[in-house]
């Protein structure tokens, strides 16, 4: 408009850049302090032992999270992700241990049992992707589909039955450890750091942020939308299927109505206090890391110090609300 | 000079019509369709004792879905009615042992007490509503449990707490005259009153409802308040029903609710919706489990309960491709 | 006879930038008034302040006898002006009768009274002749001509006085504004004033008494409709009292194969019979009032939307089915609307430079940083970007910078074509300047250029040649020494012709 002819730019954007840069590290420096609080006032608190304790319980969900994280940063969601952990945990063991395919064993089945349900539930997650841009169905409502349906899968699959294994092949993933840490830990930090230098250097990282920070621009600009969302929402899927994989490994057994179970909220809620975005264009993947984290150590420490779980939930709930209250806050 | 002529009105009939059947119709024509099933293959499937026992169970998934419909008719969401009824039963049957009406209302009390930080949240704070009763919901459930103990909480057996859950009335269970009359009041503020005129407009077009003026915040924030009151009374049923409050109860409630509401043909997007096909909705999900039982129960084939949630999974997976559908060809026209 | 409305002396600022200097306008009981203008001419501001939703910092209005000074939309709907706004605001899901009573339903034993609602209803329908309507189906099974009616009838009720009315045609067909037409002649005939704010002249010499024509937020032009020719109307919207431009662009060169050539274009009712061509080496102008199809034929030419019928041929290139196509076969496009269709606001100057450039960056999936940046940094320092750094956001740049961004974005693709909407929109003067520059040189080195600019010195400054469209269909191409405002404005005002007609001076 030539209303605006010689207009000062818009108020907010002389506003310096460095407050919401510091957005993902809002997640850290709590985390930083909180260890601080602990090694102070928590007993035994810098050991191994609790370091073991909390990265485990919390692998599962950074590594879904990470996952949710690029899903939201194309301004969607995944509520699916319990239950694809469901069906990937349900599928390895009915491989090695030779149920699907009688006879077989040995490592080809604990190979078949890393590789087929990580590409199942890939799979189930382009399937998402399909439905949210073949038929412009809302991301809440296409994945709430698999999300109620997925889980019933893995019961049928199962009969509904606990299985008990022990296959020391398959359960490295969890129960090993490399140099006093768990592999699965490892494993998470890989899964993160990958997925934070896609997210900034591959060309498919970058177009995860064009296409969630403005669609309409993106597609403009040649960035094949549909296909980006796809990508997306498989990745998300096969994420969910390796955390499936770790969580059946580290308890020997394959609960097809647990496993997974809330796992979706718990990653959004990271994603959430790591500073990413929820309605798309702005992701931390190490963010992620540390919003979960931070969120596990609360209620480590609140546990610690003799605070009821309950209790850390409400806190939990406390943290996400402010995290996104200050979200609310900064956006322009 | 002349008036202005006739107007040539050119509706489109298919599209008008198909919307209107798949909205009003067509959850109903399914639960005829799946009661029919049942009752010529099944020999006891119509008899009261089935019947009443799918809506003595049914009732307290009927509430939070009324609840969610209202919720999502203004384009928003509810996380928290799991944990809340959660929260709700747990309250109500520590309240239990002073009698009845001391249940009821701190089960009430305690359901209305989310909801109102979720009114807050959304309408003051401007958060949106899926990650505001993501966290409200996490809240309840740990205030259910703070509150519990950490384990199941008897009720009173003395004072017929238990009756609001077990009980029956005129030969029809109790949780189903609750559901009804709670319908029935829904019914009459969605299609009887300004508020509910104000809701769907609300969630038709947000911007619209403003510039005519209407009070679009209040609409929001009563919407929240009833989705917390209903999943606190479904609490009350839930501990009732079975003589204890559950602080570790209605995990995924919120997603089948969701399920139900957009099975019955409420778009999730807001502005369209209705009190009677969520009750539907809700019925022909509860319905799938009660056709899996006598299935089994005829031992031709087994099919484990499970399936239900595939089946339920499937039913929502074909409703809203419909509805896209439908939605689609309302845009190009 | 008193006017019904007045305003005189209105100013209006936003942040210290004067959007209404004097304005005034006055509307007589029972009058069907124009008010027109270009883009950012005032006319929105003008009907904001008339209708409560901006307040004047300076000026008069009287209203009824009245002096009145309208704190919300509310109290000016109260004091009765009604205002239809350009998107129907209305709620589609709803009955045709809801849409009509929300906010002021009635009301029996406390609840709501829907017989008496549908009757009202009805009743306020049948006041503007139109029938078959079942005032219990969704608004959205009318079509848009009723859905208009509905808003109409909505805001009017029983009790407006003065009706505004903003651009209600630009989404209608023929018969449907025919219908409309019949709407604001019943309107007439009660005795009730109407402000008709539309481009389309044909439309205003149909219905309207007067004309008001706004142009850089002062009030231009104050006449009769039957007193003022169509040129003279354009020329009061577009042209400058000062010197005409000078047509400083190159004669085209025909008889070379075009780079770019569309062929009979349609789509919908905005695009209905666009044929234009671009040779390398040339600027090319599209011009046209607002609505004529601009925007939309040059989406449909980068292929952003699929045309109903036609076709865009690019030289050696295959088909264009879309963006990717587009930009594969060397062409660029600079949206109308920075904000929503070009920037990402949440990424880097240097990502959104190179966002469409990223696939030739990338090996193996993974882009080469370096290159990246010293692509960034050559064009932020050819086209004289002012960023603290590559890396700030750019949503914290000004439109100018923005803009630059933006164009450095298919300038480092090195390509054919750029199609430029509005380029110089919103943007400062000094950038404004270097953005037209820069423009003739690239064209200089070879580059095809289609620019749409509203402001027509700009045009008839740069471009060889020039095609005008009006509703939607390319009526005439002026090239050489045909190219100049007259001819242009007589273009749009009149059509085909293209040589200007004589000026009527009374």
């Amino acid at each position: 408009m030539t209303e605006s002819l010689a207009a000062p730019a818009p108020a907010g954007s002389r506003r310096p850049g460095w407050g919401h840069r510091l957005a993902p590290h809002g997640a850290l420096l709590a985390l930083v302090l909180l260890i601080l609080f602990n090694a102070a006032f928590t007993p035994n608190f810098l050991t191994w032992q609790t370091l073991n304790v909390n990265l485990t319980q919390v692998c599962a969900t950074v590594i879904v999270g990470v996952g949710m994280t690029l899903v939201i940063a194309t301004a969607g969601i995944d509520l699916s992700v319990g239950s694809l952990m469901a069906i990937a945990g349900a599928l390895a063991p009915l491989i090695f241990l030779g149920h699907l395919v009688p006879g077989l064993s040995g490592p080809p089945a604990i190979v078949l049992a890393f590789v087929v349900p990580v590409a199942v539930t890939a799979a189930l997650g382009w399937f998402n992707g399909w439905l949210i841009t073949r038929f412009r169905i809302q991301p809440i409502v296409a994945t709430l589909v698999l999300f109620i349906a997925g889980r019933g899968i893995a019961q049928v699959m199962t009969n509904g039955n606990l299985q008990v294994f022990n296959t020391p092949g398959f359960q490295w993933i969890a129960l090993e450890r490399v140099a006093g840490i768990p592999v699965q830990a490892i494993l998470m930090a890989v899964v993160v750091v990958v997925a934070a230098w896609a997210l900034r250097r591959t060309l498919f990282g970058r177009r995860v942020l064009a296409v969630g920070g403005n669609e309409t621009a993106a597609r403009l600009a040649g960035v094949p939308v549909v296909r980006v969302k796809r990508g997306v929402y498989a990745l998300s899927g096969a994420l969910a299927g390796v955390a499936g994989l770790i969580v059946v490994a580290r308890n020997s057994a394959a609960d097809a109505n647990l496993v997974g179970l809330g796992v979706e909220l718990d990653a959004i809620a990271a994603a959430a206090v790591g500073g990413t975005l929820l309605t798309g264009g702005r992701a931390s993947v190490v963010g992620t890391l540390w919003g979960a984290l931070l969120i596990q150590l609360v209620r480590y420490t609140l546990l610690a110090n003799g605070v009821p779980d309950a209790a850390a939930l409400v806190v939990k709930a406390g943290i996400i609300l402010a995290a996104v209250v200050l979200q609310v806050r900064r956006a322009p | 000079m002349s008036l202005a002529p006739p107007v040539p009105v050119t509706t489109n009939p298919a599209k008008d019509a198909a919307l209107r059947h798949l909205g009003q119709w067509g959850v109903f024509l399914a639960l005829a369709a799946l009661v029919l099933f049942g009752w010529g293959r099944y020999e006891n499937f119509l008899d009261p004792f089935n019947v009443m026992s799918v809506l003595r169970y049914n009732g307290m998934f009927a509430l939070v879905a009324l609840g969610m419909a209202f919720v999502i008719m203004t384009g928003g969401i509810d996380l928290s009615v799991g944990s809340t009824a959660a929260l709700a039963s747990v309250a109500s049957a520590l309240a239990s042992a002073h009698g009845v009406v001391a249940g009821l209302g701190a089960g009430l009390a305690a359901g209305l007490l989310v909801g109102t930080v979720n009114a807050v949240v959304i309408v003051r704070l401007r958060v949106l509503p899926f990650i505001a009763t993501l966290a409200t919901m996490l809240a309840a459930s740990g205030c259910a449990l703070l509150l519990a103990g950490n384990q199941s909480v008897s009720v009173s057996y003395e004072t017929g707490f238990t009756e609001l859950g077990q009980g029956d009335l005129l030969g029809v269970p109790v949780p189903a005259w609750i559901a009804a009359a709670a319908y029935l009041a829904g019914s009459v503020v969605l299609n009887l009153t300004a508020l509910g005129r104000t809701v769907l407009a609300v969630g038709g077009n947000e911007d619209a409802a403003r510039l005519m003026g209407l009070p679009v915040d209040r609409a929001k924030a009563l919407v929240y308040l009833a989705s917390g009151g209903l999943a606190g009374l479904a609490g009350v049923i839930l501990a009732a029903q079975f003589g204890a409050g559950q602080p570790i109860e209605g995990v995924g409630w919120e997603l089948f609710a969701i399920a139900a509401v957009v099975v019955g043909g409420t778009l999730l997007t807001g502005g369209v919706g209705s009190v009677g096909t969520t009750l539907a909705g809700v019925l022909l999900l509860g319905l799938i489990f009660n056709i899996l039982n006598f299935e089994n129960g005829l031992g031709w084939i087994s099919l484990s309960a499970y399936w239900q949630s595939v089946v339920r999974g499937v039913f929502l997976l074909v409703v809203v491709i419909l509805q896209s559908r439908l939605a689609g060809r309302a845009e190009e026209a | 006879m008193a006017p019904l409305l007045l305003m005189q002396g209105i100013d209006k600022a936003f942040g210290g930038v004067p959007a209404l200097q004097q304005a005034s306008l006055a509307v007589e009981p029972g009058e069907v008034h124009a008010l027109i203008g270009q883009n950012g001419a005032g006319k929105s501001t003008m009907i904001k302040v008339m209708t409560g939703s901006h307040r004047r910092d300076a000026g008069e209005m009287v209203f009824d006898g009245r002096p009145v000074a309208f704190a919300n939309p509310r109290a000016a709907q109260d004091a009765g002006i009604a205002t239809i706004h350009q998107e129907i605001n209305l709620v589609p899901f709803r009955s045709v009768t809801e849409n009509i009573c929300l906010g002021r339903e009635r009301r029996r034993f406390g609840l709501l009274d829907w017989g008496a609602m549908h009757r009202e209803s009805e009743a306020l329908l049948a006041r503007f002749a139109i029938r078959g309507i079942d005032v219990r189906r969704p608004l959205m099974s009318y079509p848009t001509a009723v859905q208009q009616m509905v808003a109409i009838a909505r805001a009017v009720g029983f009790s407006a006085r003065l009706v505004v009315m903003d651009e209600p045609t630009s989404s209608l067909d023929e018969a449907e504004v025919e219908v409309l037409f019949g709407v604001i002649r019943q309107l007439k005939a009660d005795g009730v004033a109407v402000v008709f704010v539309s481009h389309r002249l044909d439309e205003l010499y149909a219905v309207c008494d007067r004309v008001t024509v706004m142009r850089d937020g002062r009030t231009v032009l104050s006449a009769a409709m039957s007193q003022v020719s169509r040129f003279e109307l354009v020329r009061a919207m577009l042209g400058r009292d000062l010197e005409q431009a000078v047509h400083a662009g190159t004669a085209g060169t025909p008889g070379r194969e075009p780079l770019m050539e569309a062929r009979h274009l349609a789509r919908g009712r905005r695009v209905r019979d666009v044929s234009l061509s671009v040779h390398s080496g040339e600027i090319v102008g599209l011009a046209g009032l607002l609505g004529s199809g601009r925007s939309e034929t040059a989406r449909l030419i980068f292929g952003a939307d699929r045309p109903a019928s036609g076709d865009v041929i690019v030289a050696s290139a295959g088909p264009i089915d879309g963006p990717a196509a587009a930009i594969a076969a060397g062409l660029g496009y600079c949206a109308e609307d920075r904000k929503t269709e070009g920037i990402v606001p949440d990424l880097s100057v240097r990502e959104n430079l190179v966002l469409a450039l990223m696939p030739r960056l990338t090996r193996r999936g993974v882009v080469d940083e370096a290159q990246a940046k010293a692509v960034a940094d050559r064009f932020i320092a050819r086209l004289g970007v002012r960023c603290a750094s590559p890396e700030q956001p750019i949503r914290e740049l000004s439109g100018g910078n923005q803009q630059k961004v933006l164009l450095a974005r298919w300038l480092c693709m090195d390509p054919r074509l750029m199609i430029l909407d509005e380029p110089t929109r919103g943007i400062d003067v000094g950038a404004k300047a270097e953005i037209l520059t820069l423009v003739r040189e690239l064209a200089a080195d070879g580059l095809g250029v289609l620019m749409i600019s509203s402001e027509l010195e700009e045009v008839v400054e740069a471009a060889s040649r020039i095609f005008v469209l009006r509703d939607g269909v390319s009526v005439a191409e002026l090239r050489g020494a045909q190219v100049s405002e007259d001819a242009v404005m007589a273009a749009m005002a009149h059509g085909g012709a293209a040589e200007a007609p004589k000026v009527r001076h009374d």
